[in-house]
């Protein structure tokens, strides 16, 4: 019964020429297809516990008294996944000066997005004394809003890896895929501020 | 090998290395889908063996009234490491292991997708099982003596807040899951995209073992609800350390809300532990009754739809604590509606062994007792979804019965008739026929002792979690009996570690495919090679070895 002897040579073919029939998939997409949808998950249940408790803070600052729509830093991080698009078929089309520039405005524009939250929770925190200690307004706020810009950060960060890679030029147009997969987890980031914008700066005030 | 072990402490730089350090080093560092495979199961298995013991100590304490082998808190602390163990550190690796080494193999490919994140989710494994675990001694911090979590598996807050668990025993339950729960998730990633981008040539999605079609479910599942538990955990960690109110009932935090994202993980993450387990008696009942499982398309669709129907039926759990006419008939619904798909499953493996040749080995037997208890199982959860019923058995030893019909009843029989499967494919030695009947009445006997008898008390009022009962509710000779049960359940599995190590030490050769099977893990070599294949095959069936044994009347004339 051993079939690994029995298997007629037509059956076996080298493993380079033999594509799956999954092939068309790229693995990289599908893994980071599947990172997105479990980090939306996560961020569904602070979303849910923020609208949840909306109201519900036993003393102030409500949220209407305190948060501004950040205008500034939400131009700012939209626009950053138009510049990482750009940057990414730069890269692709082995144009590494443009790259490693698209790169760069994203990173600035991110960059500014963090700016500008710290800023934001510089004056929530000394201006109207909001901790996360202090209702349970600020312990959603900032757990949210927080976890959004931990993940800003991290996108940032590998970001950054990639334009060191095009600047010292280890990084072309071979890698433009990988780059790209990394510019989903971008525009991931940016949705879910699009969602944050509407639960905490539209519906909650 | 022993002899180099005790006296060279050379480095792995140097040329000389003792062939013991290789091989650590070896396993250590590998990234190979195979060996991960075998180290996820084989830690699963030593965790097995300590949350077994933890069990026989709990129903040594219950097996007289007013027994004082335990103190009440030693008791809160074994069945908290108990339940924790065996969800997190027993179930989810052995189930992950199981995916790990077959997919791959029964897909046609050499390795999973991403082999390094593979490995990564391993070591997070097992250091988030090691975390839990250090709390007995380090729960206390620099004071001394550590405490282990008593908190319960489902840890409610607020009673696992600050204010109602001191001390940082509850802070290792929390961080202990939360990094083992990012192996699960990194290992739920490697399985999907293994799973659609890794199949060899002619592996459509209507030809994957149901098997990977089961794992496939399972790691959708885990990336739907795992994340959940992790936010959870991080509202607590936040709550107890930086001062949040998540669940703080003072500041207006509500009391349920821990529940309902609890459960809403914890319900789906019954059926990814038990969907493997359907899984495993997929791919072994056809090959024991000699014939195609019956209903294909069916079990496919009836995993997914089992899949979907988990996501809404979660408060169930919840029935006690008063959510109000509403949600109480849509969950008792949704929970019965689970039945329907999970029946079609049943009726299925039945039909697949009707008219069969059945062959009653070792897999095979572990299989029909779990077609039998499982369906106990439903049978006892269709009752405890009828939400009037449940309040009078809720936290009662009935749903403690009930649960463990569905965990050790349905998926721990499986596992075990997947090992004896399997265990010739990985180690390409057979494992003693013997002892595993010997095993398996033992543990069917053992567990009905114990399990059967448990829905008595849970009947007449006995809650769970107690540590003592009295003399006079009639539950003496209830909970001795099932005390009973557990030595048998213990000599079972001493007879399976027994079998482990004669097939190691007077090794009977299993040769490449040793039960006639047809997918394609048993194409290749036994233990297989590490490059899994040496040409990816090319299949035309369901079946691509049935295909090759029988070129004179292939499957693939028939699909």
């Amino acid at each position: 019964m051993s079939a690994a002897e029995n298997m007629p040579p037509e059956m076996m073919e080298p493993a380079s020429v033999m594509p799956g029939e999954g092939a068309s998939w790229d693995r990289g997409r599908v893994g980071m297809a599947c990172l997105i949808f479990g980090e939306s998950t996560f961020f569904s249940v602070f979303v849910v516990a923020y609208l949840f408790y909306l109201g519900k803070s036993a003393t102030g600052p409500q949220p209407s008294d305190v948060l501004e729509f950040p205008l500034l830093a939400t131009v700012c991080l939209l626009s950053s996944s138009l510049t990482v698009v750009w940057a990414v078929k730069a890269l692709a089309a082995g144009q590494s000066f443009r790259a490693g520039l698209g790169l760069l405005l994203t990173i600035m524009l991110g960059g500014c997005f963090i700016g500008a939250t710290a800023a934001e929770w510089s004056g929530l925190i000394y201006g109207h004394g909001l901790t996360i200690e202090t209702n349970l307004f600020g312990t959603t706020f900032y757990s949210l809003v927080g976890f959004h810009a931990a993940h800003v950060i991290l996108g940032l960060s590998m970001l950054c890896l990639v334009l060191v890679g095009v600047v010292m030029g280890r990084l072309g147009s071979e890698y433009s895929e990988r780059v790209e997969i990394l510019s989903w987890y971008w525009h991931f980031v940016d949705a879910v501020w699009i969602v944050v914008l509407t639960t905490v700066y539209i519906v909650g005030v | 090998m022993s002899a180099s072990a005790g006296t060279s402490n050379s480095g792995l730089g140097s040329g000389a290395a003792p062939a013991w350090t290789r091989v650590l080093h070896d396993w250590v560092t590998t990234v190979d889908h195979k060996k991960l495979g075998v180290l996820y199961i084989g830690c699963g298995l030593l965790f097995f063996v300590v949350g077994g013991l933890e069990a026989v100590l709990m129903r040594a304490q219950l097996a007289m009234p007013a027994n004082d082998l335990l103190e009440p808190q030693e008791f809160n602390r074994l069945f908290t490491m108990h339940g924790t163990t065996m969800v997190f550190l027993v179930g989810m690796p052995i189930i992950t292991g199981f995916g790990n080494y077959l997919i791959p193999l029964m897909i046609g490919a050499r390795d999973m997708a991403f082999p390094r994140l593979n490995a990564w989710g391993f070591w997070m494994f097992l250091f988030g099982g090691l975390v839990l675990y250090m709390s007995y001694f380090a729960s206390m911090g620099l004071y001394g003596a550590g405490t282990a979590p008593d908190v319960g598996w489902f840890a409610y807050a607020p009673l696992s807040g600050r204010a109602f668990s001191r001390g940082n025993a509850t802070d290792y339950w929390v961080l202990g899951i939360l990094i083992s729960g990012f192996g699960s998730i990194s290992g739920a990633i490697n399985m999907v995209a293994t799973t659609l981008t890794m199949r060899c040539r002619g592996m459509i999605m209507g030809r994957l073992p149901l098997f990977v079609w089961m794992m496939l479910v399972v790691s959708l599942l885990i990336l739907l609800v795992l994340p959940v538990l992790t936010a959870a955990q991080v509202m607590l960690l936040f709550d107890r350390f930086l001062g949040a109110h998540f669940f703080d009932t003072q500041a207006g935090g509500d009391a349920v809300l821990w529940q309902h994202f609890f459960w809403f993980f914890g319900h789906p993450e019954v059926y990814i532990l038990v969907i493997p387990g359907f899984a495993y008696a997929s791919e072994i009942i056809p090959v024991f009754s000699r014939k195609v499982i019956f209903g294909y398309a069916f079990m496919v669709a009836a995993t997914v739809a089992i899949g979907l129907v988990a996501m809404g039926v979660w408060a169930h759990h919840m029935f006690t604590v008063g959510m109000g006419r509403g949600l109480n008939i849509w969950f008792a619904v949704m929970t019965m509606i689970v039945g329907i798909p999970t029946g079609i499953k049943l009726f299925n493996w039945i039909a697949t062994m009707y008219g069969g040749k059945i062959r009653l080995q070792a897999p095979m037997l572990f299989c029909i007792g779990f077609l039998a208890q499982f369906l106990v199982a439903g049978l006892s959860g269709i009752l405890l979804a009828g939400a009037p019923l449940n309040w009078q058995l809720s936290d009662s030893y009935f749903v403690v019965a009930h649960f463990h019909f569905v965990l050790i009843g349905g998926l721990l029989f499986t596992i075990f008739a997947a090992l004896y499967y399997w265990f010739p494919k990985v180690t390409g030695r057979m494992l003693s026929e013997k002892l595993a009947r010997w095993h398996f009445w033992l543990f069917l006997i053992g567990f009905h002792l114990t399990f059967t008898t448990m829905h008595i008390p849970g009947l007449l009022g006995m809650p769970r979690r107690v540590y003592t009962y009295p003399a006079d509710r009639g539950w003496e000779i209830w909970n001795f009996i099932s005390s009973v049960g557990v030595i048998f359940q213990v000599l079972g599995v001493v007879f399976f570690l027994v079998a482990v190590g004669l097939a190691f030490w007077r090794p009977k050769r299993a040769g490449p495919d040793p039960w006639d099977a047809w997918t394609l893990e048993w194409s290749t070599s036994s233990p297989p090679p590490a490059y899994n294949f040496l040409e990816l095959p090319e299949v035309r069936s369901r079946r691509p070895l049935w295909d090759l044994k029988h070129p004179n009347d292939p499957d693939w004339e028939h699909e």
